[in-house]
């Protein structure tokens, strides 16, 4: 049960964190009203959405769902490890939720505020919570629907929203103290892993001791980003001086 | 119309963001499927040497970013 809650409650922190934060944006320039009924509007329209579509999953057969899945999860896995390698090795900036919110409550600022409803702010917080909220699904579905653990994968997801919520409402201001590179590493090689392991069982690959293996691909993915983040350092610094 | 846009942009940017980054990936993930199914490989080894490409794109992928100097 934990193996399938806890990927999908990290990696839904993430996406919580950053709807969180525009959220916040629209509160604190928009006004509270329009930021919880954006964010209503929006909670209600992905519930819908689960409602109508969740149920076909079971209809379709394991060996294709865990194929189809395991290759969502190794796409999706992969990039986060790619980005977090590259941030660890210096080539790209470290993700800064402080700044993304500082330009977002700017440019709310700067929009017209008409009379009546205050749809911009509504709309802001609607889009933000519908965008991470399918992204949350995918995490969702990708994590739990193979091994029939959607439920924990849900439940997972649900406990990333409340502590979220929790944290972002108690500290009234963005999460930048949520070490989020970290957090998109250890992401990253739990879903690679999880990927390779269920397109692996959907194309009839044995693995040694089934899910004992999924601790030998952490470990392969881990040394695999160390290797490749040392490397990068050297290839970027030698790049550097070269030019 | 614009909503549905963005929404069908960020979804595909949940998977895609570097083209050859994805595009390495999607040829490792359709030859290993194309082996499976020929029984070209044996599946005691199968899922390994999964992995084991998988992890050569990643890493590939990075030192091609820092040569590039590109995310």
């Amino acid at each position: 049960m934990l193996a399938a809650a806890l990927p999908a409650f990290l990696a839904s922190l993430v996406e919580f964190v950053e709807a969180l934060t525009i959220v916040l944006a629209v509160g604190t320039t928009r006004g509270w009203r329009s930021a919880a009924t954006g964010t209503v509007a929006g909670a209600a329209f992905l519930a819908i959405l689960v409602l109508a579509f969740g149920p076909a999953l079971g209809r379709v057969p394991l060996g294709i769902l865990q194929a189809v899945v395991g290759a969502m999860l190794v796409f999706f896995g992969l990039r986060w490890l790619r980005k977090a390698m590259l941030r660890y090795a210096g080539i790209v900036a470290l993700h800064d939720e402080g700044k993304i919110y500082e330009r977002r409550v700017g440019s709310l600022r700067a929009g017209a505020e008409g009379p009546g409803f205050d749809w911009i702010g509504t709309g802001t917080a609607f889009n933000a919570v519908v965008l991470e909220g399918l992204e949350v699904i995918f995490i969702v579905i990708a994590v739990g629907a193979t091994a029939g653990q959607l439920i924990p994968a849900s439940l997972g997801a649900v406990a990333a929203g409340v502590v979220v919520v929790v944290a972002g409402f108690a500290l009234r201001a963005p999460l930048a103290r949520v070490p989020e590179n970290s957090l998109k590493a250890i992401v990253g090689v739990m879903l690679s892993a999880f990927g390779t392991f269920w397109f692996g069982e959907g194309l009839g690959f044995a693995w040694w001791r089934d899910d004992v293996s999924l601790l030998v691909l952490v470990a392969g993915y881990v040394l695999a980003a160390m290797i490749g983040v040392v490397f990068a350092r050297r290839a970027h610094a030698t790049r550097r001086v070269a030019a | 119309m614009q909503m549905l846009r963005t929404i069908a942009l960020e979804i595909a940017g949940l998977f895609v963001e570097d083209r050859w980054f994805a595009l390495a990936t999607a040829l490792v993930l359709g030859a290993f499927a194309l082996a499976a199914t020929t029984h070209a490989i044996d599946p005691r080894i199968g899922g390994y040497a999964l992995f084991a490409w998988l992890a050569a794109v990643l890493v590939g992928g990075v030192l091609y970013a820092a040569r590039s100097n590109g995310g």
